[in-house]
């Protein structure tokens, strides 16, 4: 009973387990959901869902089993959390499509183009290669492919190749409540942590003392521990916009999980690379910024410096002055990363790119080459081996 | 076993899915856990199960330093070494000094009882691990003094957790789970007319309307969540606004009165003024 139902759960990607959904036939036989689909359904979210993130996708595989709705399972996929589902609609396309879109003519045409076509559809559309909609190959509309295309209404930059983007480019915050997924990253933080309370046992542990000598009988037993620096400081610098759009989701939980962990956690942002000075807030990022001197001088060499970001970039950005995207820098990156590095020996780079696309990136190469080969991989695995590093 | 169905309270408003959820966990004998926005009655769910199907509640609340232990029992080894120090008789007998905690309490209560872990998140990211045994077997041992405590009846276990920390998979089996939504406008109308019975029709609607349009804006920290509507409406009452006030058509006055009991968080409060300031500008043009 209901077991194609559990398989087609597992099929749709949720973790519901044979506990589960024996719970869920125990409660049926109790006679909980006798009375109506409703109560079913309640009941069976009840017992087989535990995250409020999958609430949806449950939803949308009840109704395909339980209404006879028509509904593959890719169609599940492709309309479930809004926000970043609509994104998976990016389309994979082949070259020769991709070389028929090329062939639109220039901006001016493409506005006028989008002009008249605004005045003639009505309606949402999505799909397709002529309406204005999302994930298309329209040369308007979001989150589709179309080379020298119009963006309409997206957050991100897409495949960011787009002649012009109509949206206001917001750099937001790392949002440090994002806490699904960070059981992980904190396991492999407490390395770190527990480094820090290891050494030499020389004070005087009253409660175990006072604890061992009533078990004692009243003889005095003498307890010593290591002295207790649970003071782990860290210098988190992160990338934020442009490329790193891509990794936004997994440095906030990285981000989430380093928060909650360390007492001592001093966190920067920059676009790219390292410059003369850095934010801490990202909505007057223009206005309100740190000189890199300051930071050196503020925050002493016991801090352990951890950047994160995908180092990738036009080698100019990091060897030329004036280099940077966004402004005129004086002095090249290269000089201010080795300016972080002489005070903060005990540094590392995580970079959310795959490990398999580092050699072809000649800017990952040379940063690698910057930080010592101290570059890791923003991974379960590569955070436990950054982290090992850092000691 | 027992009959009974929680179909809430006069005090507090359920809605069918939380009662489903609820009853399979009193059936079943299984915790439930309850997640959901801050403020919209998590807590008060287990006190409400209790006094609805007349059970006494036992309540641990947790903190960033609770041990899973403490919830079982402690040792008092300090009383005992005094004790021992001063020839006490009583040092002769460990038992003595084994203090017992919520859970070991909740096992020896006479009828059923309602037990409330608040706020598991806060606790160690192991802590819920260290209880799989005891919330599954409803038992656990005494070292001390060689004794298994068994339950007399497999309490209704009520957890909360405010999502600070994912909880491990093996302790989430074990559960049923409820997310409480935030209420529509019908359920909010319910849940105010439960804690204030006499209010006037059109104070009730404006007030939820502006209610509304707060959590609309785009960008606050802190939504105000159900339990800052009701302190709100309190405050509006006490103060007798009159229903006209918080019409936003209002320009003049388009910041609702006493605001301060819905946006608890500095920043949320000069955003909120920033764009009401923005807003009357636009109007006045």
């Amino acid at each position: 009973m209901l077991i194609p139902f559990f398989y087609l759960l597992r099929d749709g990607g949720m973790k519901t387990s044979i506990t589960e959904l024996l719970t869920l036939l125990e409660a049926m036989r109790e006679g909980l959901a006798g009375h109506s689909v409703d109560d079913f359904y309640f009941l069976a979210r009840s017992c087989l869902v535990k995250d409020e993130s999958q609430l949806d996708r449950f939803d949308r595989i009840f109704s395909a089993y339980f209404k006879g709705v028509e509904d593959s399972l890719a169609d599940l996929f492709a309309d479930i959390p809004e926000d970043w589902l609509r994104k998976q609609a990016e389309l994979m396309l082949s070259d020769e499509e991709r070389a028929r879109i090329e062939s639109l003519g220039g901006f001016e045409e493409l506005m006028e183009a989008l002009r008249e076509r605004l005045e003639q559809q009505e309606g949402r559309h999505e799909g397709g290669s002529r309406w204005i909609g999302t994930a298309g190959t329209s040369p308007f509309g979001a989150y589709g492919y179309n080379p020298e295309g119009i963006r309409i209404g997206q957050q991100g930059s897409g495949n960011r190749r787009a002649v012009k983007v109509w949206d206001r480019r917001e750099y937001r915050n790392l949002d440090d409540s994002v806490e699904l997924g960070t059981r992980n990253i904190k396991i492999a933080l407490r390395r770190l942590r527990k480094f820090a309370r290891e050494g030499a046992a020389d004070q005087l542990d009253l409660n175990d003392t006072i604890d061992k000598t009533a078990r004692n009988a009243g003889l005095l037993d003498i307890r010593m521990i290591p002295e207790r620096h649970n003071a782990v400081k860290v210098l988190l610098c992160l990338d934020i916009g442009g490329s790193m759009d891509d990794h936004i989701r997994i440095c906030e939980e990285l981000f989430s999980a380093t928060r909650s962990e360390f007492k001592h956690l001093e966190y920067f942002y920059f676009h790219n690379f390292i410059y003369e000075s850095l934010w801490k807030d990202n909505r007057r990022r223009h206005s309100e910024r740190v000189p890199t001197l300051d930071i050196t001088h503020k925050y002493g060499s016991d801090y352990k410096l951890i950047f994160v970001g995908d180092a990738t970039m036009s080698p100019y950005e990091i060897v030329y002055a004036g280099g940077s995207v966004e402004h005129w820098n004086d002095e090249p990156g290269v000089v201010w990363i080795k300016r972080l590095l002489r005070t903060y020996s005990n540094a590392i780079w995580l970079n959310p790119e795959p490990i398999a696309r580092w050699d072809y990136t000649p800017s990952i190469k040379l940063v690698r080459e910057i930080m010592e080969d101290r570059m890791y991989p923003l991974t379960i695995a590569g955070l436990d081996e950054g982290i090992k590093a850092l000691h | 076993m027992t009959d009974q169905r929680f179909t809430g309270t006069s005090t507090y408003v359920a809605t069918d899915d939380l009662m489903m959820a609820v009853n399979a966990a009193v059936t079943l004998e299984r915790p439930i856990l309850i997640k959901g926005e801050p403020g919209t009655g998590k807590t008060q769910l287990a006190v409400e199960v209790a006094e609805s199907l007349g059970r006494p509640l036992y309540e641990w609340h947790i903190k960033s330093t609770t041990k899973a232990q403490q919830g079982l029992y402690e040792y008092d080894a300090v009383a005992r070494l005094r004790d021992s120090q001063l020839g006490d008789d009583r040092v002769h007998d460990i038992s003595n000094y084994i203090v017992r905690g919520k859970l070991w309490e909740a096992f020896e209560s006479d009828i059923q009882p309602v037990l409330l872990i608040d706020e598991v998140d806060k606790a160690d990211i192991e802590f819920p691990n260290d209880l799989l045994q005891e919330l599954d077997r409803m038992e656990f041992y005494v070292y001390e003094t060689k004794q298994l405590i068994k339950a007399k009846h497999r309490p209704i276990i009520v957890i909360t957790s405010n999502n600070e920390k994912e909880l491990p998979d093996a302790f989430l089996r074990r559960c049923f789970f409820h997310y409480i939504k935030f209420p529509d406008k019908q359920t909010m109308h319910k849940i105010v007319d439960v804690h204030f019975p006499g209010l006037k029709k059109n104070l009730l609607s404006e007030a939820l309307n502006a209610f509304y349009r707060v959590r609309d804006v785009p960008g606050l920290k802190k939504k105000p969540s159900t339990s800052e509507l009701l302190d709100w409406i309190k405050l509006l009452l006490a103060e007798d606004i009159p229903p006209e006030a918080l019409r936003s058509e209002n320009s003049r006055k388009a910041i609702p009165p006493l605001y301060g009991a819905l946006l608890k968080n500095e920043q949320d409060v000069h955003l909120f003024e920033q764009l009401v300031f923005l807003d009357r500008r636009s109007r006045q043009q």
